[in-house]
């Protein structure tokens, strides 16, 4: 496996995650992993504790994640690492990048080229995202 | 190029972005083609791009922002239809314009034609946030409150590439209107928005959610009456992310906002939403009154000046040509500007195919814009054309332009200017052909006088379930289902798409193609011998029920 990094910050290394019921149980652990179905909401109690929270992606039309990854950030302020990782596309690099996530688990050998292509695209976006923007001066437009 | 009248004017920045996203698509096809990318994973991106797989063809869907073009985008659809389709182009009922003899390999260039004139194809399919539509008489009609197509660009550019919002359970369609007078059919959206203005002046909004048509047709729910236009693109990311995060997804019947809202209840989803306002960063999704002074300076009004004595001369010309003064009858919409007046081009000639228009058709309407109307032209959701702002001593000339090339059909509203979807001579989806019927249902009605004396009756017909003719919302809706390799239509009566928006009840059993024909004939003449006074068919239907249609459709001597 192969780990991709959309930002900045450098995926770290980690405990395997528990799933969702386990950390619930056991309330220790330092990563998790949550299904697409599962509610972010749900993390509250063990937000201090959580340095990793990997999002799995049954397949790349399921846009869950997305919603999951900015409400970790938006709504509940989580500083950790997101992680993506299952089913997704190079083409959609940039939105999980927008919507909070950190990196992405690619299968072993994958061209990161696309990936790396795709982050440099646009140079403007239409709408405010969870980064640090700057906001243009037409309409809803940031710059990238 | 001009700057245009009634739409947002692209800058550098929005071509870099429109030539960017091509070239994005152009690595997609690319990947595709080495096998990268599966044809699964292919889909959804071209789809997204507007790329459609038809029976026969690739088929482009190029989006028309709020139904408002230019005279160049006009004739660079022209330009389309002679290099890379068979010399026509299609209306849709979301006022965009289809293609459907195209080949993949041909999309770049064709992408590249079109962005030359700041057109493109985005989000006019897949599970995201479609092109918006809004009003055909926008900013020009005399009842309207405001003008809704700065906050429908607002919503187009807000819209495009959300990161959070390109993989939906399902599509995602918008409608705007600023009237009081619903012409974009607010409540059969996924989110329907009327603006008005508030009391300090800003401009508030009433949104409607979870309406839509297909499998399951339901009339949309007020959510909210009066949004603050700070709170517009808050409200909406609230309103999607719900969706996003809990419609059903096993299921594509069944992924719709429609079937969330009915599930939840209209005020449980109001509480979701405002569970989410209430943990969101509002300030980051502040709609601000300099945020949309921006795009509205981008938009260019026209300068509106008639000779005195304008309305005189079309009151002669009306008098002096009995053909010409049915048309303004039936064709136009009051201007709120003195001494101007709104047109409406039927594309829906008897016996053609409704919102088929020839690449000859394209140019010669651009032409007739640039000399009657500004050079704009917009597209409305029942497959016709308008000119917004046209001097009313020039009417009758611009009405002696489109009798030139066949679209002096004095038709509009009545029962001649009907909706149809493309159904089996196109489309991969549909059960039986939608065209064939429409044309015979044209031919038989073509005497112009007794539409006339008809009055208003819109026909809608869709060649299967996924009702994309929106037989639903028909006064008469016909619906093509298979029996057992026959085509036969199910009939529909009292659908609406107005403020009293209604989902059409069915008549009975269907019927094959001509007898359906025959069928509504006799429901015609029924409503003829029904109607007291100046009564509509949907006024005598709600007065005498359903049961003497019932009678005369299934009447078969």
């Amino acid at each position: 496996m192969t780990l991709f990094n959309l930002g900045a910050r450098e995926a770290g290394h980690y405990a395997e995650p528990v799933t969702l019921a386990d950390l619930v149980e056991q309330g220790e652990a330092r990563s998790v992993v949550l299904e697409s179905g599962d509610e972010v909401a749900a993390l509250k109690p063990y937000l201090n504790r959580l340095e990793l929270v990997v999002l799995r992606f049954p397949i790349f039309r399921d846009g869950r994640g997305f919603t999951q990854a900015r409400e970790l950030r938006e709504y509940l302020h989580f500083g950790g690492e997101i992680r993506v990782e299952g089913h997704v596309l190079p083409d959609q690099a940039d939105f999980l990048k927008r919507c909070g996530v950190d990196s992405v688990v690619l299968p072993e050998g994958s061209d990161v080229r696309p990936w790396e292509r795709q982050l440099k695209r646009y140079s403007v976006s239409f709408q405010r995202s969870v980064l640090p923007e700057k906001v243009l001066d037409v309409g809803t437009r940031v710059a990238r | 190029m001009t700057t245009a009248i009634g739409q947002y004017q692209y800058d550098q920045v929005d071509r870099d972005f429109l030539a960017a996203r091509i070239e994005e698509f152009s690595e997609q096809v690319a990947r595709r083609l080495d096998g990268a990318l599966t044809e699964d994973e292919f889909k959804p991106l071209r789809l997204m791009n507007g790329l459609y797989l038809q029976l026969h063809a690739y088929m482009l869907r190029v989006a028309v922002p709020y139904g408002t073009l230019n005279a160049a985008q006009v004739r660079a659809f022209a330009d389309v239809a002679r290099r890379y389709d068979r010399g026509y182009g299609h209306f849709t009922t979301r006022q965009n314009i289809q293609f459907n003899w195209i080949r993949l390999e041909d999309t770049p260039d064709i992408l590249r034609l079109l962005a030359d004139v700041d057109m493109h194809a985005l989000q006019t399919s897949g599970n995201c946030i479609r092109n918006v539509t809004s009003d055909e008489f926008a900013g020009a009609a005399a009842d309207e409150l405001v003008d809704p197509r700065v906050h429908a660009e607002i919503l187009r550019q807000w819209s495009t590439l959300h990161p959070e919002f390109t993989f939906l359970p399902r599509k995602f369609k918008i409608a705007i209107s600023g009237s009081p007078n619903d012409r974009v059919a607010a409540r059969f959206h996924d989110i329907g928005v009327i603006a008005r203005p508030g009391d300090d002046g800003r401009v508030v909004f009433q949104i409607f959610v979870g309406g839509g048509l297909g499998r399951t047709p339901i009339v949309g729910q007020e959510l909210y009456d009066s949004v603050p236009e700070e709170r517009l693109l808050a409200t909406l990311e609230a309103i999607i992310r719900v969706y996003n995060a809990h419609g059903r997804r096993d299921n594509i019947y069944k992924a719709r906002i429609k079937i969330l809202v009915q599930a939840l209840g209209v005020a449980a989803y109001r509480n979701e939403v405002e569970a989410e306002l209430a943990q969101m960063d509002i300030a980051r999704y502040r709609l601000s009154p300099e945020m949309v002074a921006s795009i509205e300076a981008r938009f260019a009004a026209p300068d509106l000046q008639a000779p005195e004595g304008a309305a005189a001369v079309l009151a002669e010309q009306r008098a002096q040509n009995m053909v010409f003064d049915r048309w303004v009858r039936s064709n136009t919409h009051a201007h709120r500007s003195e001494g101007h007046i709104i047109a409406v081009v039927s594309l829906k000639p008897p016996g053609e195919i409704p919102g088929d228009v020839t690449a000859d058709q394209l140019d010669r309407l651009a032409g007739l814009s640039e000399r009657f109307a500004y050079g704009e032209l917009r597209t409305t959701h029942l497959q016709n054309v308008v000119f917004g702002h046209v001097r009313q001593d020039q009417l009758y000339d611009l009405w002696r332009g489109l009798v030139d090339v066949g679209l002096g059909a004095p038709n509009v509203g009545l029962i001649g200017d009907i909706v149809a979807c493309p159904g089996l001579d196109y489309c991969a989806l549909a059960n039986a052909r939608s065209i064939p019927i429409a044309q015979k249902l044209g031919a038989r009605f073509a005497d112009m006088t007794l539409q006339e004396q008809i009055g208003a009756l819109q026909i809608n017909i869709s060649g299967c379930i996924n009702a994309c003719g929106h037989h639903h919302a028909g006064h008469i809706g016909l619906l093509g289902v298979d029996k057992r390799g026959e085509e036969f239509f199910q009939m529909t009566l009292g659908g609406r798409a107005d403020d009293q928006a209604t989902v059409g009840k069915i008549l009975g059993p269907a019927l094959p193609e001509d007898d359906t024909v025959d069928a509504i004939a006799r429901i015609v003449d029924r409503y003829l011998q029904e109607r007291s006074g100046q009564e509509s068919f949907l006024e005598t239907l709600k007065r005498v029920g359903e049961a003497p249609f019932k009678e005369a459709a299934y009447d078969t001597v």
